[in-house]
């Protein structure tokens, strides 16, 4: 639960002193911007523009000389392996902010949004140092993760003779995290793998059917009694009452009865746009499922596909719609 | 790669060339060296796993760098990126793939900067959505 009441009140008054205050520290690049450096950043990103490791290439282009990737602004000024220690600067008011949610409950931190500004590209000796402030605190939100606040932070990056090269905006969310053990269990952390398809909800009435799926049949339920076909799968006939039943085998041959093309919201596991149809089945029953190999806007109402039972993602078969 | 982009060929709608990223360990750990993070998370799987990830997970910088690559591909030496500005999402984790892709949004006729919007996807959603702005050379080269 977050605070609230007066603890709220206090903490807030708390926070409301830190809006707009340097962090206290001034980030002073451990080399100037070098060569050696931008090759090493060229390479793990696959970059290669001749601006950054190509000298004649970069002296004959616009940038009249080797230059260094803009989104490397902040690599100039990190700490290296020193920051694997964990350990905070006492003065560093930034962190000292962090102590002060982590204290009230909001120890769960994601950084959400940066925003580069570039007012040059930097040069080879460029001596880059950078000071950070705190811009502003947002209201307490209720989000996706928990409630929490929004820290904004502005860096801002200097040269030598105090020339302005960018800025970083940098944008954190402090929020209540919910307990939850470490991922020692690969397999129970978020994430892990590959996002599979939904499965089915399965019970004593449809089972039998998905079973069959998994052997790559596509089968009907048809009534014992009177002979009626039915789908979905259900424990009594509508026409008879009768709840013996049996099964046939379909022959996949249908028409687009409906459709409907599926872009927003996107879940994992499926792929978009993603065509979900109602097919009008020879026999007389429909089936629900994805029309694939077609661009969505050739679907068309009366089309004749045919059905097959498919691995549709590693997991699980399903019987998907092609046109003929 | 020498060839470059002028303000004048690029209309609204234009799309850039899809890119496809191997997310592997080496590039994440690659990505977070060279751009002098050493935060555990992108490097040592344990501190992922005591974090509640999966495995490492790419940082910020190297996020920003391949988007930054991904539009001076399409642009050529000739552009100057001027803003990069992403809203992050779902973790870069090894194993899967981030597939790039950017559309032109705007156009400054004066000052010869075009903004594109990209969207970077992995199996699990989007990794990062923004805007890179960069001027492109006018008339010919």
């Amino acid at each position: 639960m977050a605070i609230s009441g007066k603890e709220r009140e206090d903490f807030e008054k708390k926070l409301e002193a830190y809006v707009g205050i340097d962090i206290g520290l001034e980030d002073v690049g451990r080399n100037p911007v070098n060569e050696a450096m931008v090759r090493q950043w060229c390479e793990a990103m696959g970059d290669e523009l001749g601006a950054y490791t190509d000298a004649a290439a970069a002296e004959q282009s616009v940038h009249q000389g080797l230059v260094a990737p803009p989104t490397m602004l902040q690599a100039w000024i990190l700490g290296g392996v020193a920051m694997a220690s964990g350990e905070d600067d006492p003065r560093d008011k930034q962190k000292e902010l962090h102590r002060l949610f982590d204290a009230h409950g909001f120890t769960g931190v994601v950084a959400t949004n940066t925003e580069q500004q570039y007012l040059r590209y930097l040069r080879p000796g460029d001596e880059v140092r950078a000071k950070t402030s705190i811009e502003s605190i947002s209201e307490q939100k209720a989000t996706g993760l928990g409630i929490g606040y929004f820290i904004n932070t502005r860096t801002v990056f200097r040269v030598q003779d105090d020339e302005e090269v960018g800025s970083l905006t940098f944008r954190v969310l402090k929020f209540e995290a919910e307990e939850r053990p470490a991922a020692t269990d690969e397999s129970a952390a978020p994430m892990a793998g590959k996002p599979q398809r939904i499965k089915p909800a399965l019970g004593h009435d449809n089972e039998w059917w998905w079973q069959r799926v998994e052997q790559g049949e596509l089968v009907i339920q048809k009534c014992s009694a009177c002979g009626a076909l039915r789908h979905p799968t259900r424990p009594m006939c509508g026409e008879c009452q009768s709840t013996d039943w049996e099964s046939v085998p379909a022959s996949g041959r249908g028409t687009i009865y409906s459709f409907v093309v599926i872009h927003y919201p996107e879940v994992p596991g499926y792929t978009y746009p993603l065509v979900v149809a109602v097919v009008d089945m020879e026999e007389g029953t429909r089936f629900v499922s994805n029309v694939v190999d077609i661009e969505p806007e050739e679907v068309e109402i009366g089309m004749s596909v045919q059905a097959s039972v498919e691995l549709v993602d590693d997991e699980m078969k399903l019987p998907v719609f092609r046109r003929v | 790669m020498t060839e470059t982009r002028n303000y004048t060929d690029v209309q609204l709608g234009d799309n850039l060339p899809e890119l496809a990223i191997d997310l592997t360990v080496s590039l994440i750990v690659a990505g977070a060296v060279a751009s002098q993070d050493y935060t555990p998370v992108h490097h040592d799987k344990k501190s992922a796993q005591e974090a509640g990830m999966q495995d490492v997970f790419m940082n910020i910088l190297t996020t920003n760098g391949l988007v930054s690559r991904f539009v001076t591909d399409w642009a050529g030496i000739d552009s100057r990126v001027t803003n990069v500005a992403i809203k992050l999402g779902t973790p870069n984790l090894p194993g899967d793939t981030m597939n790039l892709s950017g559309e032109v949004t705007a156009k400054d006729e004066e000052s010869g900067s075009v903004t594109v919007a990209i969207t970077g996807k992995n199996a699990w959603g989007n990794h990062v959505t923004g805007t890179v702005d960069l001027v492109l050379p006018k008339g010919a080269n």
